[in-house]
């Protein structure tokens, strides 16, 4: 791999750039893989990264359907943050921010990482004491927070309506400075070229359809373009996280519902921050481009369906103008849904199966970016050592039948 | 936007009218002291989530405040029967992976 640099920058300009190397091969798969990673969205192609990287696992092929990061990845609202209210979801989330912060030197790719800093708006009393014991939750756990005044929040956002006549009334924040964005597809393509430099094979346009098992283990995959061997079988497939599983004859805990997002019109920079609300169900930032980029909620009921229903984005659009007076005449350029995997306690499931070689890490729901480094670092680990990795063991399948469930619906709920 | 039929009104109304009250068919245990931990849990979190045809339960909850069932396609989002919640279904998913096959009849 050809290192990005300002060097190679100033070379590659005598040549008009038109002599880059390519960010990674397109190889034929071979017939027989140490581990095959199923979806080569960001979870999956950092989990790649890692395996190859940290546990020196090479002989890795990552299968996707369509193109590298063209799912979810490419949907969603690209929100970083770790401010969740239990010891574990806080742990993990943590864990990520960590790796974030020199994600972009670690990749040598800028994945345009930007601590802007994260507002959770309180309209209640009662969102403020939720918001306190968060707060004061992750401040134990050694995540920065605080609770801010509205008066606070009108110096970091002078766009927001903190008038008390205001339909929202803002009673306070939950203000997490270094939350943030980073850019979805870089992440996405960072881990990508990371990867295939270390000899993982990355191959799009071949979607898996059946796992083929012997004596209760997996020993490799069925696609459409024939059968790829494997010792083991990482399932990272997030919407269709379900649908891979009854093939190895599996049930999960999740339900596939779209979560949408809409972006506006470039305009020039009005707001530097991120501010989300979970009362009215919405959340907003402002693109590098110049874009808002907006995160509506999901819909009430399952759909596979990559688009969402009207009332969803009416909502949330409502709630933005509300909230964002300035905002009301900005005109929205596109729409889209993304399909998320719920769980029932709006935490990921990352887990060994009963299925031997079968390893799946799914239902991230509706806020799995924030994760991405994280969640391929403490999978990777799993899938290499046949193990759960500390930070992964309470989010492994048995706490459905243990009851040890982690509720992050307060954190998690809606804003990502 | 679903327009779904409402079986105790007799009529199409919007879906905002309606909230989603989860998969259709799934019987609390009769006996739940007897039950093991995998079964117990399997009740109460695990669904079919399926892609393609779908029976779940719906609360009028703008209306009648009744419930009743619906068979959905979730990709294609077609509504194809509303029933009683003590009614079979009139259409079911073909055996087996019903999953796998969703996308074909949604070809149109």
């Amino acid at each position: 791999m050809k290192k990005y640099s300002v060097f190679n920058l100033f070379t590659n300009a005598l040549s008009y750039h038109e002599n880059w190397q390519r960010a990674w091969r397109s190889p034929k798969p071979k017939s027989d893989y140490d581990v095959v990673i199923v979806g080569g969205g960001g979870h999956g192609l950092a989990t790649a990264y890692y395996l190859a990287k940290v546990h020196g696992v090479t002989n890795v092929a990552v299968v996707e359907k369509g193109y590298l990061g063209g799912g979810n990845t490419a949907r969603n609202t690209t929100i970083v943050r770790s401010n969740y209210l239990w010891d574990e979801a806080a742990a993990l989330y943590e864990f990520a921010l960590k790796l974030w912060e020199d994600l972009s030197q670690e990749l040598n790719f800028n994945v345009m990482f930007s601590q802007r800093g994260v507002l959770n708006l309180g309209h209640t009393l009662q969102d403020m004491r939720d918001i306190e014991r968060r707060v004061n939750a992750n401040r134990l756990n050694g995540i920065d927070g605080e609770v801010l005044t509205p008066q606070q929040i009108q110096e970091i956002v002078p766009l927001l309506n903190c008038s008390p006549s205001s339909r929202y009334p803002v009673l306070g924040a939950s203000w997490q400075p270094r939350g943030g964005t980073a850019r979805h597809d870089a992440v996405a393509w960072g881990y990508a070229r990371g990867a295939d430099s270390y000899g993982v094979d990355l191959i799009q346009q071949t979607e898996v359809t059946g796992i083929r098992r012997e004596n209760g283990a997996v020993v490799g995959v069925e696609t459409n373009k024939g059968f790829i061997g494997a010792r083991k079988v990482a399932c990272v497939t997030a919407g269709n996280s379900g649908v891979v599983a009854a093939m190895a004859g599996l049930r999960l805990p999740v339900e596939s519902r779209p979560l949408q997002a809409l972006v506006s019109e470039p305009l020039k920079p009005c707001l530097d921050t991120v501010v989300m609300s979970n009362a009215v169900h919405g959340y907003i930032s402002q693109s590098d481009k110049g874009d808002l980029v907006i995160g509506a909620g999901v819909d009430g009921y399952n759909g596979y369906g990559q688009r969402g229903s009207f009332n969803v984005v009416e909502h949330t659009v409502q709630a933005i103008c509300e909230l964002f007076p300035a905002f009301s005449r900005v005109r929205m350029n596109r729409q889209w849904g993304g399909i998320v995997d719920t769980c029932p306690d709006a935490c990921p499931i990352i887990s060994k199966t009963s299925v031997d070689g079968l390893f799946f890490n799914c239902g991230w729901g509706t806020g799995g970016f924030k994760a991405t480094p994280g969640s391929g670092y403490v999978f990777a680990d799993t899938v290499a050592n046949n193990r759960p990795h500390p930070l992964a063991k309470p989010f492994a399948l048995d706490r459905f039948y243990s009851g040890a469930l982690i509720d992050e619906h307060g954190a998690a709920g809606v804003a990502h | 936007m679903l327009h779904i039929y409402c079986p105790f009104c007799r009529e199409e109304r919007d879906e905002e009218e309606f909230s989603y009250a989860g998969e259709a068919h799934i019987q609390r245990p009769l006996d739940p002291e007897s039950l093991s931990d995998e079964e117990w849990g399997d009740y109460l979190f695990f669904r079919t989530n399926a892609k393609g045809i779908h029976h779940e339960m719906w609360y009028h909850i703008a209306g009648c405040r009744r419930y009743f069932n619906v068979t959905r396609d979730t990709l294609s989002y077609q509504i194809l029967e509303s029933y009683l919640i003590s009614q079979q279904p009139g259409v079911r998913a073909k055996q087996t992976a019903s999953a796998e096959q969703g996308e074909q009849p949604n070809a149109n």
